[in-house]
């Protein structure tokens, strides 16, 4: 044991100044006989905002999915910073990461779900206030102050000492932003983040996000139906089909000029 | 019916013997009952494998033969004595705590995997995953298959008469012999432990109230006999009783 964690040292936060943050290296990814993500090759510069779009079933949620180790690849690389995110190397080689590196190389991604998955069982402060004690070792005062000043830019100032259940599916989602927020990710996961709300609930949840994307250095990547959301806060927008990416660009090209027949198929469909 | 000298000497004994070991044997099946229904969601197979050898091992032997086991065969073997409420203890613990061991196993496992998601996500480990978001979430959904054992453990317990622990069934048995007379005797019996059970249950019921509102879950509306009431799906996979 001691053995182990002598050669997991600090890896140092990957820097925010524009390099490549994240890389997936000829990532493929099945279940079952469906190939999801067919030998992908993507990356995402720091600090930029990615959206990611197209059909269902192409393999959007996936990416999200890999890169916050929910599941495996089941070939390729993924790498964050100069780090590999599910491999490390050990004599030169590149084997199956142990859990600890794992840990480390993850501690800078947070992810927002479709569901929100709050904990039922915490009230809205100490959902916040849980992982960055338990995890970071942050004190109990520090992690509370923390998650008051989260709670207060995602508007729920006032709701700390409520249960998950007693807020609505909006009010939820603000409270899942504020404890991803909580632990200081340099990446931002947002899968899906408004499709589970009522259609008036929406809007709040976006400007939440929009607020932060203007305002931080955040890298967020995220996969949304909200076609003018993307083209607001995108620096890129990857459109997707068949896991492969088949055209990316900025938000006003993907939106006004579309190279690829598939692009405007699926464009024309949903706005 | 019986005389006080009776009473005071047998009876009131048994009674205290009996709610002694439904107590201590549910103490050591609850112990049991966490690491080894833990053990066996392990990513580990061999880990898995040893927790659910233990499972289907104490499950699938009767209580009693297993009592008589510990309680005559172990002594001589191994040199050593023991007074007999101790192998009552042993066997019906060891032995429902295979089943609660079920229980825990079929809660956590009914745990949402989004909550897992969660953890990870915020960079838990597996152990305070566990520790903080699932068995939290797990343990009301425990209680009323917990309350459904601690009733079968309670009724178990008569089986200690057998090995010459004077427990209220040993009374009773002894009281019938000397009075002649069984039927007052064994009414009363069934009385005392339908009388123990209900006590059990709205015990049980207090704990599963105050575990869902802990967990921000609104309490569900109760009536003498609410409690009755199976609950939960994980009752299905209990189902224990039959041959004891």
């Amino acid at each position: 044991m001691s053995a182990d964690s002598s050669t997991s040292q600090e890896i140092p936060n990957p820097a925010v100044d524009g390099s490549e943050l994240i890389r997936f290296d000829k990532v493929v990814k099945r279940y079952g006989s469906n190939t999801v993500l067919d030998e992908l090759d993507f990356s995402v510069a720091s600090g930029k905002h990615v959206t990611l779009i197209g059909p269902s079933g192409s393999g959007k949620t996936t990416i999200l999915r890999l890169l916050m180790t929910l599941v495996k690849p089941d070939e390729g690389t993924i790498k964050v910073g100069d780090n590999y995110l599910t491999h490390e190397e050990r004599n030169g080689k590149l084997v199956p990461a142990g859990e600890k590196h794992v840990r480390e190389v993850r501690k800078n991604i947070g992810m927002v779900f479709q569901q929100f998955n709050l904990f039922p069982n915490m009230k809205v402060l100490r959902n916040i206030t849980e992982a960055p004690v338990t995890v970071l070792g942050l004190s109990k005062d520090e992690a509370e102050q923390r998650a008051r000043e989260l709670l207060d830019l995602v508007g729920l100032g006032d709701r700390c000492d409520a249960y998950p259940s007693q807020l609505s599916g909006g009010q939820q989602q603000r409270v899942a932003i504020a404890r991803a927020l909580a632990m200081r990710p340099q990446v931002l996961l947002l899968d899906e983040v408004t499709s589970a709300l009522d259609p008036e609930l929406v809007a709040g949840v976006l400007d939440v996000l929009r607020d932060i994307a203007h305002t931080t250095d955040i890298t967020m990547l995220c996969v949304t139906h909200e076609m003018s959301f993307a083209r607001d806060i995108s620096d890129q927008v990857l459109m997707f089909d068949s896991g492969r990416v088949i055209e990316s660009g900025t938000p006003e090209k993907i939106f006004t000029e579309p190279e690829h027949e598939r692009t405007r198929e699926f464009l024309s469909a949903v706005l | 019916m019986m005389s006080s000298e009776f009473f005071g000497n047998w009876f009131l004994p048994g009674i205290w013997i009996t709610v002694q070991v439904t107590l201590l044997s549910a103490a050591l099946a609850f112990v049991i009952a966490f690491p080894i229904g833990v053990l066996r969601t392990n990513r580990l197979w061999i880990v898995r494998f040893l927790a659910g050898a233990y499972f289907e091992i104490f499950r699938s032997t009767s209580s009693l033969v297993f009592m008589f086991w510990i309680a005559f065969t172990v002594p001589p073997v191994f040199n050593i004595s023991f007074q007999p409420m101790f192998a009552g203890v042993l066997a019906l613990g060891i032995t429902y705590g295979a089943y609660a061991s079920e229980i825990v196993r079929g809660a956590l496992a009914a745990v949402p995997p989004a909550q897992r998601e969660a953890g990870i996500a915020l960079n838990f480990t597996p152990a305070q995953r566990l520790r903080r978001i699932e068995l939290p979430q797990a343990w009301p959904e425990m209680i009323p298959p917990f309350n459904n054992l601690l009733i079968e453990l309670l009724k178990g317990t008569s089986l200690v008469s057998l090995i010459a622990v004077a427990d209220m069934t040993f009374a009773g048995d002894l009281l019938r012999l000397v009075k002649n007379e069984s039927a007052p005797i064994y009414t009363l019996l069934l009385a005392l432990y339908f009388v123990f059970a209900f006590v059990l249950t709205r015990g049980m019921r207090l704990l599963e109230r105050h575990a869902k509102k802990r967990i921000g879950q609104a309490p569900e509306k109760t009536g003498l006999f609410s409690g009755m009431r199976a609950k939960s799906s994980i009752d299905a996979v209990t189902g224990t009783g039959g041959a004891k």
